[in-house]
Parts: C-alpha cells; structure tokens; sequence
C-alpha cells in the first residue's frame, strides 16, 4: 500500500492542547484529566504509559469520541489536521470514527458482535466508509484478514468470533479498525488480555501494519515492555497529567522525572538478577485528593517547595520534556546534582 | 531426580489432575456427546527446599494455578502424592490435617476478590489465628492484628476499615497480613502481584523478599511474568499443558535455557533495555488443553519437533547439571539449532 | 521515592488518608443507596405511604373508631351506611361507610391490613428461609443435591403459585379436623403462600453462591480449613443477601396479593378474621345492589399496599444493581 499523500501542510496530524476531562459527582467534580496537551505525527507511535487511574485511557476516548458519561470534555481541544473535533455533533463524530480514526479495544471477545461473522463485520464496516459494492468490499476483507496473519482467510472469513483463538481474535479486531484506512488507530491495551507468547506476536504485527500503512498510533498501555519494543515517542502519565514525553529511547534509557525514574527502576528486569527493585512508597492518589502543585511531590524523594505549590509545565529536559521543577532555568543547579 | 542433601520442606511426586468439564448430563443424553476431561496436571514432580523460593511459570492454561490450588488442598488430586515436611496430608486425620494446615498459607492473584467486602480489616487478618484457636484473649488478638499490619507496611488504625477504602497494592499488603497470621513456614503465593501496577508490584515484591529474610519462610511463586519469577526465585519449573517441561536453578534457566518452550518464553519478553537485537517471534498458540496434541504437547510450535517427538512424550530427565527437561530433542543433542522458526512479522 | 536497599521488614508507606471511622448513621446518610433514595420522588413518596400503612395497621386498635370484630360493637341498625352521610337512625357518620352488618369499613380495612401485612411478610420470611437454605447448599455443594434441589424448583415453578398453595390447602382441609382447621387457617396460609414462592430465592442465592464461592476470600478460608457450614454463614451469606433484599420486598406485595386471591375465593382465612381479600370478597355481593363502597374501599387498600410496596422494590433492584449506577 502506498502512503496517502501528504496534506500541502506539514501540520501534526493530531494536535492535543489543554485536555480537561471532568467527571461530575455527587461529590463535586473530579478532574480526571488536566492540561494534557501532545502532537500526533503522520505514522508515528505514541506510547501512553500510566498505571490504572493515570488518565491514559481515557484521553484515548476522549480523542476518538467515545468518552463514557458523565464524563465531558471541560476544556482545550483536540484537532484532526488542525480541525477541531472535539464537540462535534455525534452524527458527524461518527463519520471521523472509523475513517479517519479507529479503535482496538483491550479485550477482543467484547469488541466483535459475537452472532455474526468475523466477514460480515468487515464487510458491512468497509460499506460503511467505502463507496465499494459488497463484492468488492468482500475480497477487501479477505485481503485484510491476510494482511493481519490469518491463516486460510478465505475459509476463516465466514467463522464466527468464539471460533477463532485469543490471539487470532484481536487480528481480526486490528483487521476491523484497519478497514478504511484510518489515520489513526487508538490501541487501548491491545495486548493485555493475551498470552505473553501471543502478546509478542500483536506487537509485531502493529508495528508492521502502522510502517506499510503510514498509520499512526496511539499506543495505551501499562507496560513499559510495549512501549519499549512498540513506540517512536512515550507520554508517560500521572494522576491524569503528562509526567514526560519524548523519544522513546531517551525516555526509557534516561528517565528524566523522579516518577518516570521510579518506575523504571520498580520493572525486574531479566538481565539485572535478584536486585532490589526501586520503590516508589504511597501509591497514586485518588482523583478526589489530587495534592496541590505537582501531583508527584508527597512521593518525591527530590521534591522542594516550589513542587508544593505551583504545578510545573512541560519543561525541556534531556531530549525529552518533563514536569518538573527540576528542570526550570532557575534551578540548574539542582538539575547539575 | 537425585536425592537433596536434607529433606525437602515440600515434596510433590507424579501429582494429577483431571476436570470434567463436560456438558451437563440431559445435554449429553439429547446431544450424544461423550464426557469429556481436562488434564490440568499430568505428572507433575517436584521439591521444595527450605528457605527457597520456586516458582512454575507458564501461560494461562498450563496448569501452574491448580499445582497451587492441589498444595493447600483446594483442590484434591487425582493421582500422586504432596508430601509436606515428610507428610502427607491425604493420610492423616482430621485433626492432624488441620494442624498441619497452620503450617502453611496462600496469597491470591486478585486483591479484589480475596477479602469479604463485608468483614472490617481487623477480622479479615484475625480470621487465621481464631480458626487455628492461637490466641483466646481479644485484647491479645487486636495486639498481634496492629502487629501484622505494621508488620506490611499499614497503619494499625487501619484495622477499623474496610477492604473497599484501600487500593489494590493496600490490599494485598492485607492478604500477606493475613497469610501471615498464623505464622506458616510455606507460602503458596498465585500470581501475588499480576493485578497490581508495576510500581506496586515492585513494593509487593520487596515486601516478600524482605518478609522471606525476616521469618525464613519457603515460597511457591506462581506466575507468568518471567522476570519477576527471575527477580524471586532460586528455582524454577516451566510448565506447558500440564506437565514441567523444564525445571532448573533460575540462574541456569535464564541465562542458558534448554527446552524450546522455555527458549520461546525468554524470547517474548518485550525488550526494555532497548538493545535493538530482532528478535525470533514466537509462533502459534497455547492448543485446547481437552484435546492436546499427541506426543511432546509442544511439538505443532517446536522448529526442533520431528517424528519422535510427534509420537513419544518426552520425560523429564536431567539434561546437565542442576536441570532437568522434558525434550527429545534436548537428549538426543539436537537442539544446538535455533529453536524458533523466524516469522515474517 | 526511596531508592535505598533497605533490610528491614517495614518499608514506610504511610496510609493515604488519615483514619476516622464515621458513625453508622453519617455512614449511611452518605451512601450511595440513601443519595439514590432522596433523589427518587417517587420512592420517597412509596416508602412514606408503606410506612403509614405498615405503622396505621399495627396501631389499629388504637385509631380504629371501632373494633370490626367485637360482635357487641356493631349495630345492624347502621348497616350500609354511605361513606360521609349520616346514618338515619343513629345519626353517626363513617368515612368509608359501612357493611351489611353495620361494620365500620375504615376500622375493617386498618384490621384486614393487620392479617394482609402478617401473612405477607411471615410467607415471605418462611419463603426466603428456606430458598437462602436450599440455594446455599445447592449452589456450594453442587453435584447431585443441586441437581435434586433444582429440578425440584423447575417442577414446581412449572405450575402457577396460585395452583400450589390452593393444592397445600386442599391436603391441610384433609388431614386436619374440621374444629381445629379455623384455628390453624393462618399458619397454613403462610407455609402455603412461602412453599409456593422459595424457588425465586433458591435460585437467586444458588447463582450467587456459585459465583461467591470460587472467589479468593472463600478459597482463602477453606485453605485455613474453616468448616464448610461456617464459610457459607459467615463469608457467602452476607454476600449474596443483596439480590435476596430486593425479591423479598418485590416477594411481599405479590404475597399480599397472593393472600387476598386465596382470601377472595374463600380458601384463606378464617371470616372471623376478616383481610383485605376476604372484605373484599364479601363487598363484590353488594357490587350490583348499589354499596360500591364496600368492595371499592378494601381494593383501593390493597391497591396502595401493593403498589408502594413495589415500587420500593423496583427502586430498591435498580439502586443494588451496579450496571444501572
């Protein structure tokens, strides 16, 4: 497949600027997501990373649209080639979702419709973004179902779900967000629900298929593993904030933000033995008790008073940008530490 | 298997297993179908040292889960003996069991689901020591209950909350409380830190070790994640479709593992260090345990599989020093060749 | 962060909030089932009227301007008195009128809720009993006593309840004297309308208790070798109530209702302890001869009761039921 062609500007393709997702309550608002902003190249991977309640899956929903009430966007926009989509109308959300944007889903059983085939699925999804008869979109599928290592497509394309294995399950789901060649997929923990051994292969096959088809990638996931062999630039997530982002290498090999550092260092890793692994102490806070200032600073071996106080940006550091005090101009001192 | 210089705490000698997992009988009667089984543990043998931790390691399916579940009794075993410092629990009495029950204690996969909504902290960790009738006195009870919480890193006053206010990794501190109850020598612990965050899972995993150091206890560490067994263990068994296909010191296994499984594991393991070395993908998946395939049960996804292998079961039988493994291949010497066959993915 | 190896058993991780343990009242003003409650009108008006009800019947003795049932208290002189109009000959005047036997219909109905309310709630209980008893072991012990519990529930929820407990009543009239059969009438309605209604409660705990027990807090204890007895008391009980609550309550109007069709077709209780259905089954013989008070006054009790008591049920299955929230 060849690449689409290049829009005449060389705009990101997708553009997050001060992401607010609030989850009314009962209890008062809750601030799930705040002030996130990151670009999305043409045919790049961005890895989120974040442990559970870090905010990663639902930026995936908020961008494509499928944020689960009560929560809304409260602030910032999301723009697809510059145009904002963030408050479409729904009939028109629907048109993006799946043209433009695609989703794989975490657990592959519950994303297909379990009473039809695995073709008629594809099929009526391609009629649905395609001007393509239903022939033509049939032999599509069964090109699909190859391109994502179906064995015998030909055959397979008429099993139902329950028939295909774990692994073979969530091929066809990438096959599915694949049908009218999206720019973007969200990849919402594609791997989690599988056998390690199959795990490997997904992996492969995302890279693959997001290099042939210049599609880019947002990448969630827990596991730094992934992001490691999967993704060109990580967002590492806290307490629903960007902790750091950058190139992936950098960030892995020289984390630059005490959590980042941390959770490095809590991953066993096989080469290292029987060390004692890193330990950040306390645990995430909860979105009802978000510390003031640098949501990181009560489990901050570094932190200092301003980290107390005043929330810190995206600051540069290394090659990579991270929210830390640490990093601002007037701290190079402690940064030279 | 040569004989340990000192008697292993946990001896598990050819344990089996069979499920039913047939349709239920009228849908037999009217569908014709036969009953059909699951051999979740096929022969599995293995010992347990004092003071060591081993771990069985394996996908979903392999039957690591039900070895746990047949050590502490959950389950009773179809075949084979599980002998526990030279006894065996299937032999004794009611009362003997039960005090030999004291003596160990499980730590669950899922800190969600292993603490009754419905009981206060301090009665989840208490539970051990009234059942096992150590302490009467409740005063002397709620000492030792403060004691096991501060002991895993909690606050005694937390004893008065409930298990819904804590978080996940909170949550299996108390389980380890309450494993801890009734000071057991043996822990069985089932994918102790599989649902918890990696930052959490580092704290659980200190937890353990330091927990190990201080009360001398012999863990069984169940888990899929090869490199938290590497970061616990001082042996380690593979298994695949309920049997061990490879059993070995975790330094050997690691740096120079013998059996195609084993190889195929280590190869998976995304590569945080970010070397940029390919790696072989691994191929095809875990078959349908009710009906594996005959012969070596790994052979449809082995490069190394021929018509032996295809026909034979392979034993396991030592394959170098500190190592046993069951492959044909491996005691025939051919396994010099890459196990894996290359994917185009 | 602490990157320090450190040797001791303790890391420091200091609880995440501070501890205070609210009282049980302030706990429950601030759950999530009271903040459900408030926000629901409707419910809030079923549970006000149900109340009344439920407090208005056990206070009959002292609120009814008569005793229906004291023979020395009825004056067949005030027989068919119009609701809110005069008698001729006494000049008294009765909210609700009164029967062919000058009978109060007011007091009548507060009394005919006493017995309505008593059967439903004692049929319920004995009805849950023995469902929460049978569903646990079925649902525990599994294998050929579920199989027998079970199949026992399908045949008998093959025939309507009515059916059952009119069969229950049909044995009790053979096997008991006729002198005692007035005396016992009550009792046998209960165990009636309770056999014909365990199967829901059976089934309902069985399903839970499946799925209760191969969680790891009851593995957690059958590890420690606590006896199977107290597991399914102390761990499974408490956790399968939930679902048990709501039948309970959706199980007593259609218990009452249940009473009133077996009271309607003269198999309940006795006529000297009159309840809603029996009231109303003497009121429908005046239906055409002009008293509608008589029947309508009784069916719009049973109505309200039934009512409330239901849409507390309904509120009460919606708010348990976590996929709704």
């Amino acid at each position: 497949m060849a690449p689409p062609p290049l829009s005449p500007n060389d705009a990101p393709l997708l553009r997050v600027r001060g992401l607010r997702i609030e989850f009314p309550t009962r209890r008062g608002t809750l601030v799930a997501i705040d002030d996130v902003s990151f670009d999305v190249a043409r045919g790049e991977v961005l890895g989120m990373v974040g442990e559970s309640g870090a905010g990663k899956s639902l930026t995936g929903a908020a961008i494509i649209g499928l944020l689960e009430p009560p929560g809304r966007i409260a602030g910032g926009e999301i723009l697809l080639h510059g145009r904002p989509i963030h408050a479409l109308p729904p009939a028109e959300m629907r048109r993006i979702r799946g043209r433009h944007i695609s989703m794989v889903f975490q657990d592959p059983l519950t994303s297909l419709n379990p009473l039809l085939t695995v073709g008629d699925q594809i099929v009526e999804t391609i009629l649905t973004h395609k001007p393509i008869g239903e022939q033509a979109a049939r032999r599509r599928a069964v090109e699909l179902l190859e391109e994502v290592g179906i064995p015998a497509p030909d055959q397979r394309i008429d099993h139902y779900p329950h028939q295909f294995s774990g692994g073979m399950r969530q091929r066809v789901v990438i096959a599915l967000a694949l049908c009218a060649d999206p720019e973007l997929i969200i990849a919402d923990e594609p791997t989690t629900a599988l056998d390690v051994s199959v795990q490997a292969q997904i992996i492969a096959l995302l890279r693959r298929l997001c290099r042939e088809h210049h599609t880019a990638v947002i990448l969630v996931t827990h596991d730094m593993g992934v992001i490691a062999e999967t993704a060109d630039r990580v967002a590492v997530m806290y307490a629903g904030r960007i902790a750091e982002i950058g190139p992936v290498r950098e960030v892995v090999k020289q984390p630059q933000h005490p959590y980042t550092r941390g959770l490095m260092g809590s991953i066993p890793v096989l080469g290292a033995g029987s060390r004692r692994l890193v330990q950040i102490d306390g645990a995430m806070p909860r979105l009802t008790a978000i510390p003031s200032g640098c949501a990181f600073h009560p489990r901050c071996g570094e932190a200092f008073a301003r980290c107390r106080e005043e929330r810190p940006e995206l600051l540069a550091a290394g090659h990579a940008r991270a929210a830390c005090w640490l990093y601002a101009g007037d701290n190079a001192a402690e940064r030279a530490r | 298997m040569n004989a340990p210089p000192v008697t292993p705490l946990l001896q598990v000698e050819d344990l089996r297993c069979t499920f039913d997992v047939s349709k239920p009988w009228l849908n037999r009667l009217i569908e014709g179908e036969p009953r059909r089984s699951l051999k979740a543990v096929d022969g599995v043998s293995f010992d347990i040292t004092r003071g060591e931790t081993f771990a069985l390691v394996g996908e979903s399916g392999c039957g690591k889960s039900t070895v746990a579940r047949l050590v502490v009794g959950l389950y009773q075993p179809d075949g084979g003996r599980i002998v526990f410092d030279g006894e065996d629990p299937a032999q004794l009495d009611a009362a003997r069991r039960q005090k030999l029950r004291r003596r160990f204690q499980m730590i669950f996969q899922d800190p969600y689901a292993s603490l009754n909504p419905r009981w206060r902290v301090d009665r989840i960790i208490a539970e051990p020591i009234r059942v096992f009738g150590l302490m009467r006195e409740d005063a002397q009870i709620r000492r030792r209950v403060a004691e096991l919480l501060t002991l895993v890193g909690l606050s005694p006053a937390d004893g008065t909350r409930y298990p819904h206010e804590f978080s996940g990794g909170q949550r299996q501190r108390i389980c380890i409380a309450r494993a801890l109850a009734n000071n057991p020598e043996f822990l069985v612990c089932d994918e102790p830190t599989s649902a918890l965050d990696v930052s959490v899972q580092a704290q659980i995993l200190n937890l353990m070790k330091d927990l190990q150091d201080e009360f001398g206890l012999t863990y069984l560490f169940i888990s899929h994640d090869l490199a938290v067994v590497r970061h616990m263990a001082n042996r380690v068994g593979v298994m695949y479709l309920g049997r061990l296909v490879e059993i070995a010191d975790s330094r050997t296994l690691f740096e120079q593992a013998r059996h195609p499984y084993t190889r195929m594991l280590l190869a998976t393991i995304p590569d945080i260090s970010m070397s940029g070395q390919a790696r072989p993908a691994a191929q095809g998946e875990v078959p349908n345990p009710i009906t594996p395939p005959p012969g070596c049960t790994f052979h449809p996804r082995c490069a190394l599989a021929d018509e032996r292998c295809r026909r034979e079961p392979p034993q396991l039988l030592p394959a170098g020093p500190a190592r046993h493994a069951a492959c044909h291949a491996v005691q025939e010497g051919r396994d010099a060749a890459p196990a894996l066959r290359h994917d185009t993915d | 962060m602490n990157t320090q190896p450190h040797n001791r058993a303790t890391p420091a991780v200091p609880p995440d909030e501070p501890v205070h343990t609210p009282s049980l009242l302030a706990r429950m003003l601030d759950s999530d089932l009271w903040h459900s409650f408030v926000r629901s009108p409707v419910t809030v008006v079923s549970a006000v009227v149900a109340l009344l009800y439920v407090l208005a019947a056990l206070c009959a003795p002292l609120i009814s301007p008569q005793n229906p049932f004291d023979p020395a208290t009825l004056d067949l002189m005030e027989a068919f008195t119009p609701p809110l109009q005069a008698n001729a000959f006494s000049g008294r005047t009765f909210w609700l009128g009164t029967d062919a036997q000058g009978r109060d219909i007011f007091s009548a109905i507060l009394y005919g809720s006493r017995v309505s309310l008593l059967v439903g709630v004692a049929a319920v209980s004995f009805a849950a009993l023995l469902g929460i008893g049978l569903g646990l072991m079925s649902g525990y012990l599994g294998g050929w006593v579920d199989a027998l519990i079970m199949r026992i529930a399908d045949i008998q929820l093959s025939f309507p309840a009515i059916l059952i407990a009119l069969l229950i009543f049909g044995v009790f009239k053979g096997i008991v004297p006729p002198e005692l059969q007035d005396r016992v009438a009550l009792y046998v309605l209960i165990v009636a309308i309770g056999l014909s209604d365990w199967v829901q409660y059976a089934r309902t705990v069985r399903s839970s208790t499946m799925a209760e027990k191969n969680k790891e807090y009851v593995q957690a204890a059958r590890v420690i070798g606590v006896p199977a007895p107290l597991i399914l008391l102390r761990h499974i009980l408490p956790n399968v109530m939930g679902p048990v609550l709501v039948i309970a309550t959706i199980g007593l109007a259609l218990a009452i209702i249940l009473e009133s069709t077996l009271s309607f077709l003269g198999v309940g209780v006795p006529p000297t302890q009159p309840s809603l259905g029996t009231l109303i089954r003497v009121g429908q013989d005046f239906l055409f001869s002009g008293e509608w008070w008589i029947v309508l006054f009784p069916g719009l009790a049973l109505l309200i009761l039934a009512l409330s008591v239901n849409l507390l049920g309904d509120w009460l299955r919606d708010a348990l039921n976590p996929k709704l929230r």
